[in-house]
């Protein structure tokens, strides 16, 4: 293992972050836009395993953990929002939901 | 063939799976099939992980998020039989150009960081479920772990007030 695999690590993350933010411009299906976001949220573990290894640090992989968790709950709420929206609006437009829009 | 080429294959193919069932899944207008391009994503971040010594995180990936999140995105999508996107009225080429060229932007800016940094390599490192589990339990991430359950038990509570039909509309 040499230290260009670490940083070929953080560009692959960084590829899949830019993959990320350009889908949640780009599609309007809201579920599509979320599975966008827990792509962004996967790079960004990928990140810190990477720096993990390059450090020998631990600390790295138990915030891959708590980000883990806290992607769990998101998706459980987020999608619970989903279907209630669903039930009022009738579609998953993201330019449908402007009710709180200024 | 030694055993560290044959790792670097090893990442150089999941590497490039992870990307191209990315791309799929974001220029895909069926939701259903992009929730499978992301289950391949993830499933090949789990081995990129596990090439990059982290077992324990890589088991992870695949049972929560590849098991887990995804199950219960693929149970949405066909409980509320989402239909492909349409194209929208006057959907111009504009706005996909500025958002391509946003992505661009950011990837130039923090790629152009990181291919000039030096990162360090450490020698030995142990990151089997033990070692985790051994500074997971710290005192200093203790309360955070307790937090996540009760962030969890939140979650679940709200996840059932809010996709509960109201009794009387």
């Amino acid at each position: 293992m040499s230290p260009t695999i670490v940083q070929h690590a953080l560009l692959l993350s960084l590829a899949l972050f830019a993959i990320g933010v350009v889908g949640v411009f780009l599609r309007r299906n809201v579920i599509t836009v979320f599975m966008c976001v827990e792509l962004m949220l996967n790079a960004v573990n990928l990140a810190f395993i990477a720096l993990s290894r390059a450090w020998g640090n631990l600390d790295g992989q138990v915030l891959v953990f708590f980000v883990l968790t806290v992607a769990a709950a998101e998706a459980a709420v987020g999608l619970a929002i989903t279907i209630s929206i669903h039930r009022h609006k009738d579609t998953l437009d993201v330019d449908a939901f402007n009710i709180m829009k200024w | 063939m030694s055993l560290a080429l044959f790792h670097a294959i090893l990442f150089y193919m999941f590497a490039a799976v992870a990307v191209g069932a990315a791309l799929a899944m974001v220029t895909q207008r069926n939701p259903t099939y992009s929730a499978f391009a992301l289950i391949v994503t993830l499933v090949s971040l789990a081995a990129v992980f596990g090439l990059l010594g982290s077992p324990f995180i890589a088991a992870l990936q695949i049972v929560v998020y590849a098991g887990a999140i995804m199950v219960l995105f693929l149970f949405v999508l066909m409980l509320l039989n989402v239909k492909a996107e349409l194209r929208a009225e006057g959907e111009g080429r504009v706005f996909t150009l500025v958002a391509l060229a946003l992505g661009a932007v950011l990837a130039g800016e923090v790629g152009s960081v990181l291919v000039a940094v030096r990162t360090p390599m450490a020698g030995a490192f142990d990151a089997s479920a033990r070692a985790v589990a051994h500074v997971l339990f710290e005192p200093r991430y203790l309360y955070v772990f307790e937090a996540t359950s009760i962030l969890i038990l939140a979650s679940l509570v709200g996840a059932i007030a809010l996709a509960k039909r109201d009794p009387n509309p």
